[in-house]
């Protein structure tokens, strides 16, 4: 929070504002203190907001020709890329929008792990950005029906079906879920009703994500607390902004690629097939972001322990404040951490290849050691080596290691003026 | 709280809460009930077929309720595979005198019980069905023998209309 009173300055400006405090709202923002070596993995907060954004509008016009039902949802998509204007482009940049927005949340996750981001006091921001990612995959998976190809039909199938593996009541969960004994139209409006909603439900999320970062204030790749008063921090504008900006630009070459140059490379081929109950596609896999939970659901044999297994890899991460007992935030400071971190990175991209690969053999082996390893990191690595870890000194400030090392605080302080 | 003893406006409140957690649910049940499956899809209970162009050792696969059915004419060789099976050796021990009343025919639900996937005809390591998609095996009787699939393909309730039509469902 911004520590001074905020007047604005025209006459206007104070009659509104002390009716409704929005230009107070916006002075915190473009205020906000930010630690000032924040690096470019933090610039993925922006990304991802851009990225929201992009699904609704494109998403917003697409149902503006779709048409949800089982006999011309297959069509209503050709459509879009064959007759109406621009319709291919705001379609690829859907789809591919939906692969940007995930491999944008991976990497702002994986920034949290790396720099401790989850600790307190943001435990609360972590657990509403686990939801948001719960409701993405769910918004994700239901889009990804909505074609009413092979994959869609299959993938929805599939995926609905593991509900059945709940006992005593499965069965019926699962006729509730489809509105009818299979995957068929009651299906297909449900579910689109439902991807038209969590949109705007991950939005309101979003805020309460802002707002509580903004009770603490960022994290920072040092991951100590910013000293008040201080010159830890600039202000969000204009630093931030551009920082974010360049970023957002460099993040945009990468999305334009795929929308232009490779549209369907993270699609598949049978998702051009319109759905058929009678036929099952020989190979069926899910989109590339959810494969590591898939590998993890194949790897166990059993029905009910597979869905089991894969819904606690998720839901292990909401707890995971409380199983990283380290007080230390930044890997940078913990070198055990830091090397069992990148195994985890490993094994979870080990996770998505197998996912990929047919569940035998080899791949099925090593998609259980993977699996049971996952589970190891956070149940038993990260609780025992936040006690047993032997970690280098923190610097007194986020200003003392780039002032030089003085361990006076009142050095540092001089240092810094001498800067000025 | 703990030390005084309830009053009657306690009472009150408490009596409140539950008339109103009572009237909540109701207005719940329909927005949740009406996913369910609606009166058009129950319509379609079920589905004749005629099966006089069948050969032993071929299979038919007709839809009923969405869902495809397998229907098969086994050959005397798969009928014999299929009973001579000790049921200790089964996941999900069934009788095949039980799943296939008439040992000719094998009428059943042909989604594998694991995620929903239509199964391959002739193929696995029973020679009966393959599911693709997370590899169970099911015999001759469609009996579920390796892999992550809990039960046996289901069998709908059916019968022989005639000698040339089978009604399921």
């Amino acid at each position: 929070m911004s520590d001074h009173e905020y007047t604005p300055k025209s006459k206007a400006g104070k009659w509104f504002n002390d009716r409704l405090p929005l230009l107070t709202l916006a002075n915190h923002l473009t205020d906000y203190p930010t630690p000032k070596n924040l690096n470019y993995w933090w610039t993925f907060g922006g990304i991802l907001t851009f990225c929201l954004i992009t699904q609704i509008v494109t998403g917003l016009v697409l149902a503006m020709h779709y048409i949800a039902h089982a006999d011309m949802a297959f069509e209503s998509v050709e459509h879009i890329m064959r007759d109406v204007n621009y319709g291919w482009l705001i379609r690829y940049i859907h789809a591919n929008g939906a692969s940007m927005f995930f491999l944008a949340v991976y990497i702002h996750i994986f920034r949290s792990l790396f720099y401790g981001s989850y600790k307190s006091p943001r435990e609360i921001i972590w657990i509403i950005g686990i939801i948001i990612y719960l409701l993405m995959m769910a918004a994700a998976f239901m889009g990804y029906v909505l074609p009413w190809g092979q994959m869609s039909f299959w993938g929805a199938t599939v995926i609905t079906n593991l509900f059945s593996a709940i006992p005593f009541v499965g069965e019926g969960v699962v006729t509730w879920l489809w509105g009818g004994y299979s995957v068929d139209n009651p299906t297909l409006t449900r579910f689109f009703t439902l991807h038209y909603l969590i949109p705007f439900l991950i939005l309101g999320l979003v805020v309460l994500h802002i707002w509580a970062l903004h009770v603490p204030g960022n994290n920072n790749p040092v991951g100590i607390d910013v000293k008040k008063p201080s010159k830890d921090t600039v202000p969000f504008h204009p630093y931030i902004v551009i920082k974010d900006g360049f970023a957002l630009l460099m993040f945009m070459i990468v999305f334009a690629f795929f929308v232009f140059y490779a549209p369907n490379i993270l699609g598949h081929a049978d998702n051009y097939i319109e759905a058929n109950p009678l036929v099952t596609p020989a190979h069926i896999v899910p989109e590339w972001y959810l494969l590591p939970f898939y590998a993890i659901l194949r790897s166990v044999p059993d029905k009910l322990l597979g869905v089991v297994a894969m819904l606690s890899a998720i839901l292990i991460l909401a707890v995971l404040p409380w199983l990283d007992t380290s007080k230390i935030r930044s890997a940078v400071f913990r070198p055990l951490y830091k090397q069992f971190y990148w195994i985890l990175v490993a094994d979870v991209l080990i996770l998505g290849y197998v996912g990929a690969m047919p569940a035998e053999g080899l791949y099925l082996l090593i998609a259980r050691v993977a699996t049971a390893y996952y589970f190891l990191h956070f149940l038993v690595i990260l609780p025992v080596l936040g006690l047993k870890e032997r970690t280098i000194p923190l610097p007194l400030s986020i200003t003392e290691p780039v002032l030089g090392g003085s361990p006076n605080m009142a050095m540092a302080k001089k240092n810094e003026s001498k800067i000025e | 709280m703990s030390d005084k003893k309830p009053e009657r406006r306690d009472f009150l409140f408490t009596a409140t809460y539950a008339v109103g957690a009572v009237g909540a649910a109701a207005v719940v049940w329909p927005l949740v009930d009406q996913m369910n499956p609606d009166a058009s899809v129950k319509a379609l209970a079920s589905t004749e077929v005629d099966v006089s162009s069948l050969k032993p050792g071929n299979t038919i696969t007709v839809l009923w309720r969405g869902k495809p059915v397998f229907i098969r004419r086994r050959t005397q060789e798969e009928i014999d595979v299929a009973r001579s099976v000790k049921m200790e050796d089964l996941i999900h021990p069934e009788k095949d005198e039980d799943r296939a009343k008439n040992p000719e025919w094998l009428v059943m639900l042909g989604v594998c019980t694991h995620l929903g996937c239509v199964p391959l005809n002739d193929k696995g390591d029973y020679d009966g069905w393959f599911c693709p998609c997370h590899g169970s095996h099911y015999d001759t009787s469609g009996r579920i023998r390796k892999g992550p699939a809990p039960w046996n393909m289901e069998v709908p309730k059916y019968e022989f209309v005639n000698s040339n039509t089978i009604k399921i469902g």
